[in-house]
C-alpha cells in the first residue's frame, strides 16, 4: 500500500523570499567608486631647495579662485560656463606658439590652480573637472576614441591595446618623453579667507 | 437595452505560481552584488558633480576617508571634521592612518594605494589641503576626488 507523500506547504515561500528580498534591497548600497584622480607631487622636503624654474609667463595659464568662489583667469573675472573655460584651456594647451600671448607647445604649457582655504569644495572640484576635461578631450581626439571610452581605458593600463591607445593619445614618443603632459599645478591655498 | 455586455465568462487571474522564482531571482542578484557598509559614515555627504569621472580599478589598494560638517553639530560642533575607519581624526593623524593602511597591503603593492576622498561640497578647501600636505608627507600621492556623474544635456 503505498504511502502519503508528505508535503510541504510551499504557499508561504513567495511571502519569504519577498521579506529576504526587502532585507537585501534596503540594506544594498550602491558602490561609488568614481571621481577625479589626480596625482599629488612629493613632499616639499624631497625636493631640492634651489628648484627655481623660470617658466615663461606665455607657458602658464593661471586659475585662481578666492574664498567666495569668484574666479580669475589670466587675471581677468571669468563668469563664464565650465565648457568656455575648458575650450579656453584647449586653445592654450594646443597653440604651439601661433599667439604669442599663449603656449610654445603642449610640452611647456602649464596650467597653474590655485585656491583659498575658504574655497568650497564644490567651486574646486567644478573647475578641476573643466581643466581635466581639456585634457581629456585633446587625448581622445589624439587616440579617436570618445572621451568616455578614453576615461574607461585609462583606468586600466594593464591591457595592452589600452596602453597603446592611451601612448597614442598623449603622443608619447619613442625616447618615453610625453609630448601633451598633464601638467596641472595645485598650489597651495592661500590663507586670505577661511581657518 | 443596455450597452454594457455582460462579462465574458473566462478566467482572468494572473497565473501566480512563478512568482517566487522571480522573486528568487531578484533576491539572488541583490545577494550577490550587497555590500555591507563597515562604517556607519557621521559627517554630511552631499558629494559635488563632475563630468570627467576615472573608475577606481582595484577596490583592495583603495583607502576611505570622509570629509565634511559632523551629523551631530551639538557633540562635535559644525567644523569639518575628517573621518576615517570609526573615528574623527586631526590632519596631523593622517600619516599615522596611512600607514596602518599601507600596513594591510602586501609590500609590492603599497606605493599604488589609493585615498579616496569624499568630500561634501559644503567643506572648504583649507581642510583638505591640509590633508593633501600630510598625504604627501606620508607619500600616498594617488588621490581620487570621490564625485557623482553630472548629468549632461544633449
Amino acid at each position: 500500500m503505498p504511502r502519503p507523500v508528505p508535503d510541504i506547504p510551499n504557499a508561504s515561500m513567495a511571502d519569504i523570499a519577498f521579506l529576504l528580498l526587502v532585507f537585501f534591497l534596503v540594506t544594498t548600497t550602491v558602490a561609488n567608486d568614481k571621481g577625479l584622480s589626480i596625482q599629488l607631487p612629493p613632499p616639499p622636503e624631497a625636493m631640492p631647495p634651489d628648484m627655481d624654474i623660470k617658466i615663461q609667463e606665455r607657458n602658464l595659464f593661471k586659475i585662481q579662485v578666492n574664498s567666495f568662489d569668484n574666479v580669475l583667469v589670466e587675471g581677468n573675472p571669468f563668469t563664464g560656463s565650465p565648457a568656455e573655460l575648458t575650450d579656453m584651456i584647449k586653445k592654450f594647451v594646443l597653440n604651439y606658439g601661433a599667439d604669442p600671448g599663449s603656449s610654445d607647445n603642449p610640452e611647456k604649457a602649464i596650467v597653474s590652480y590655485k585656491t583659498d582655504r575658504g574655497t568650497s569644495h564644490k567651486k574646486f572640484i567644478e573647475i578641476l573637472d573643466a581643466i581635466q576635461a581639456a585634457y581629456y578631450q585633446i587625448y581622445a581626439d589624439n587616440a579617436g576614441v570618445t572621451v568616455k571610452k578614453w576615461l574607461d581605458l585609462s583606468s586600466d593600463l594593464n591591457n595592452p591595446e589600452n596602453r597603446r591607445l592611451y601612448d597614442l593619445g598623449r603622443k608619447k614618443r619613442p625616447d618615453g618623453s610625453v609630448e601633451i603632459p598633464m601638467a596641472l599645478s595645485i598650489a597651495e591655498p592661500t590663507k586670505i579667507g577661511g581657518k | 437595452m443596455s450597452k454594457f455586455k455582460k462579462k465574458a465568462a473566462v478566467k482572468q487571474e494572473i497565473p501566480t505560481s512563478s512568482m517566487p522564482d522571480v522573486v528568487f531571482m531578484l533576491l539572488f542578484f541583490f545577494m550577490v552584488t550587497t555590500q555591507m557598509r563597515e562604517t556607519s559614515i557621521n559627517v554630511k555627504q552631499q558629494l559635488p558633480e563632475a563630468t570627467q569621472l576615472k573608475k577606481l580599478a582595484r577596490k583592495s589598494l583603495v583607502a576611505y576617508m570622509y570629509i565634511g560638517e559632523p551629523k551631530k553639530t551639538d557633540q562635535w560642533g559644525k567644523e569639518p571634521k575628517i573621518q576615517v575607519n570609526d573615528v574623527f581624526i586631526e590632519p596631523k593623524d593622517v600619516i599615522q592612518w596611512v600607514n596602518s593602511e599601507k600596513a594591510k597591503l602586501n609590500e609590492f603593492e603599497r606605493d599604488q594605494l589609493t585615498v579616496s576622498m569624499k568630500v561634501d561640497s559644503e567643506a572648504k578647501r583649507g581642510i583638505i589641503a591640509d590633508v593633501e600636505t600630510e598625504l604627501r608627507k606620508a607619500n600616498a600621492r594617488l588621490l581620487l576626488y570621490s564625485t557623482l556623474q553630472r548629468r549632461v544635456e544633449n
